[in-house]
């Protein structure tokens, strides 16, 4: 067999593979080569090696104590408005109509707060929580609830975690809502004339449809909430105190208010690895399940 | 088990609008034999689904009433009219053992565990599922699911009818038969009423005693295979069972001539009253019509083209403008392209309005 040798083919990849470099590579490869280096200004950097890793991964430093508890913060923060916004997300498109114009209206509504630029929500809450003015916290602080997002880290941390299930309940709402659309009718006039009950039609066919549109919808919030900045930025500004500071937060003062170079380079590089670790996980997870199971034929 | 007795049966799906003309099913009464085999075939659109939603209670009709037994179930819900119903594409609990499938209707009425396994075991015999038991459901083939979705029917010993909607769309075309075979077995074993929803005449024809055919909403023709083939009573019956399907031409018909572009065809009886004005046509299956060698006294007709069949060859001709098929008699071939036609006169049928009139001796 010959081989048809055609080196053209070199320059039409290599518009991308330059738009690539200049764009990922070589940023990256500057952050990797900062990571190793310590600087005290003047553009003047001095080699460290994997010194700022070590101290990165030791709680026992200042660096490492607050990257873990920042870590924690995060994870605990995407533990909970996942809990809160799946279950949600879940009830609220079991409850939107299957047809008729209402269907287009609820579908507007709900997309509404998913195309609300970050720091604009940041904003909407800042104001509507605050004590003096705001809707939110005057009412609750008239009601005889002493709320008040910066000075009380629950009430930040309320704060905070409503506003996320507010912006993005929407988006598993709607996902859930397309796989909710694509069971068949047959399935529930199956169920009927099997006599199942409401919860026995949810866990036996409505639960078990959408299992691949909820696999994306937790990865997508996860992923969302766990590389958070802007609006808990612009409406605690990671406080009071670090109580609402998550790695996102943490990482842009250590590069831009301490301006460590060195110690934000290496956090970011480990915020990075984990973030691709854990979407490696979940693409496995959800390749998996897809190819344990037969296509269906037809059944679509 | 239940004799099922449809008494004025009618449906619209916008509501229930004055003009019976845009009704889904049209008014049907009809009794349906307890144990019986029946077949609701017409092509897509006629109803045939809507009647056996009618059945099931998954469509609630806009008039008259469903007797199952005697006993109105009319206002029932689905699950408490006891049958079966057996959809178009499978219909499996994804997450569920072949085996909780099964039981799933059981579960959801109540029924103490022991009963529900020895019922989902008998079952699994009968359908020969039992190696498949602990097995995923969603991982068998298409007709395992649709004997699953069959299955699930069955267990429940209080079934009245069983309902098939299409029920071998996604079966491929070898498995088709077995699965077939087996539904034939399992009525003549269990006694049970089976309704049958296809628009493939081969099926409706194998499976059932009593063929229903229906065209736009209508009940045109119920009866049993041969009679279907013999003494189509509307001419959409012709045409649409039989492969190929029965000459419909129109005819000037007086006493026992029928004239076909100015041919004459022999008649065994009489026709002297035929309604005024109706729009007269011919009907005689292809089957009935033999290709001969021109000769006199025969008609003679123009050959198109001859389709072999394999079996059996047929002839298209044209008499005047009438297109027609004719068999070809084994052995005979075909020179020129004149051919004389012999009728069987006692399969020649006149249809007034498209619907059968019987002559006098």
């Amino acid at each position: 067999m010959d081989k048809t040798i055609n080196q053209k083919a070199w320059f039409l990849v290599l518009p991308v593979f330059l738009v690539v470099a200049f764009s990922a590579i070589l940023p990256l490869m500057t952050v990797v080569n900062y990571s190793m280096q310590d600087t005290f200004g003047n553009n003047q950097f001095f080699w460290n090696g994997v010194g700022w890793f070590k101290e990165l991964l030791d709680p026992s430093t200042d660096l490492g104590e607050r990257f873990l508890a920042s870590l924690w913060r995060n994870l605990f923060f995407s533990t909970v408005i996942l809990a809160i916004e799946v279950p949600l997300g879940i009830v609220v498109a079991l409850s939107m109509p299957r047809e008729g114009w209402q269907v287009a209206v609820c579908l507007v509504i709900m997309a509404l707060p998913l195309l609300i630029p970050w720091n604009v929500v940041g904003t909407i809450w800042q104001i509507f929580g605050r004590p003096d003015i705001g809707l939110l916290g005057y009412t609750l602080n008239s009601l005889g609830i002493n709320y008040n997002y910066v000075s009380n880290e629950f009430d930040a941390w309320a704060t905070v975690i409503v506003m996320d299930v507010w912006h993005w309940t929407s988006l598993v709402a709607l996902l859930c809502y397309a796989g909710l659309k694509s069971i068949p009718d047959a399935y529930y006039q199956a169920a009927q004339i099997d006599g199942a009950s409401r919860w026995a039609v949810f866990t036996a066919i409505q639960l078990p449809k959408m299992n691949r549109v909820l696999l994306i919808a937790v990865l997508l919030r996860f992923m969302d909430s766990f590389m958070i900045y802007t609006e808990p930025f612009v409406v605690t500004g990671g406080g009071p105190g670090n109580s609402t500071t998550f790695v996102s937060i943490e990482l842009v003062k250590i590069a831009l208010g301490q301006f460590d170079l060195g110690k934000a380079a290496a956090l970011s590089l480990v915020y990075n690895l984990i973030i691709i670790i854990v979407c490696w996980i979940f693409y496995t997870v959800m390749t998996n399940a897809g190819g344990e199971r037969q296509p269906d034929k037809g059944a679509a | 088990m239940a004799r099922i007795d449809l008494v004025d049966l009618a449906h619209s799906y916008n509501g229930n609008s004055a003009d019976p003309e845009s009704f889904a099913l049209k008014p049907v009464t009809m009794t349906w034999r307890q144990g019986g085999a029946y077949a609701l075939l017409g092509p897509s659109g006629c109803g045939k689904t809507t009647l056996l939603n009618l059945i099931s209670g998954i469509v609630t009709p806009s008039r008259g009433q469903i007797l199952f037994d005697g006993v109105d179930i009319t206002p029932l819900s689905t699950q408490k009219r006891n049958i079966a119903q057996v959809f178009q594409f499978p219909v499996i609990y994804d997450t569920m053992t072949v085996g909780q499938n099964l039981a799933f209707p059981l579960k959801n009425r109540g029924v103490p565990r022991p009963e529900i396994d020895a019922r989902v075991a008998d079952i699994a015999r009968l359908l020969d599922l039992t190696p498949y038991l602990n097995r995923k459901a969603t991982r068998l083939t298409a007709d395992a699911k649709q004997k699953i979705s069959l299955g699930r029917g069955l267990v429940r010993s209080d079934v009245a009818a069983v309902l098939f909607d299409e029920p071998l769309t996604v079966i491929d075309p070898e498995l088709k038969w077995q699965l077939r075979s087996k539904l034939k077995a399992l009525h003549r074993d269990l006694d049970l009423t089976m309704i049958y929803v296809t628009h493939d005449q081969t099926e409706a024809l194998t499976f059932a005693d009593t063929v229903v055919v229906m065209h736009d909403g209508r009940v045109v023709q119920s009866g049993t295979p041969a009679e279907l083939f013999d003494k189509p009573e509307h001419t959409f019956v012709g045409y649409f069972i039989g492969s190929p399907g029965m000459n419909i031409v129109p005819a000037e018909v007086r006493g026992r001539e029928a004239r076909v572009s100015g041919h004459v065809i022999g008649l065994n009886r009489a026709y002297d009253n035929l309604p005024a004005g109706a729009k007269i046509e011919v009907g005689v299956r292809p089957e009935f019509v033999d290709v001969a060698p021109p000769a006199p006294g025969l008609l003679s007709a123009n050959i198109e083209r001859i389709d072999d069949l394999g079996r059996v060859r047929f002839a298209r001709v044209r008499i005047g403008d009438a297109k027609f098929a004719a068999r070809v008699p084994p052995g005979f071939s075909v020179r020129g392209d004149v051919a004389g036609l012999i009728f069987d006169p006692s399969h020649v049928h006149i249809y007034a309005d498209s619907r059968l009139v019987e002559g006098s001796a």
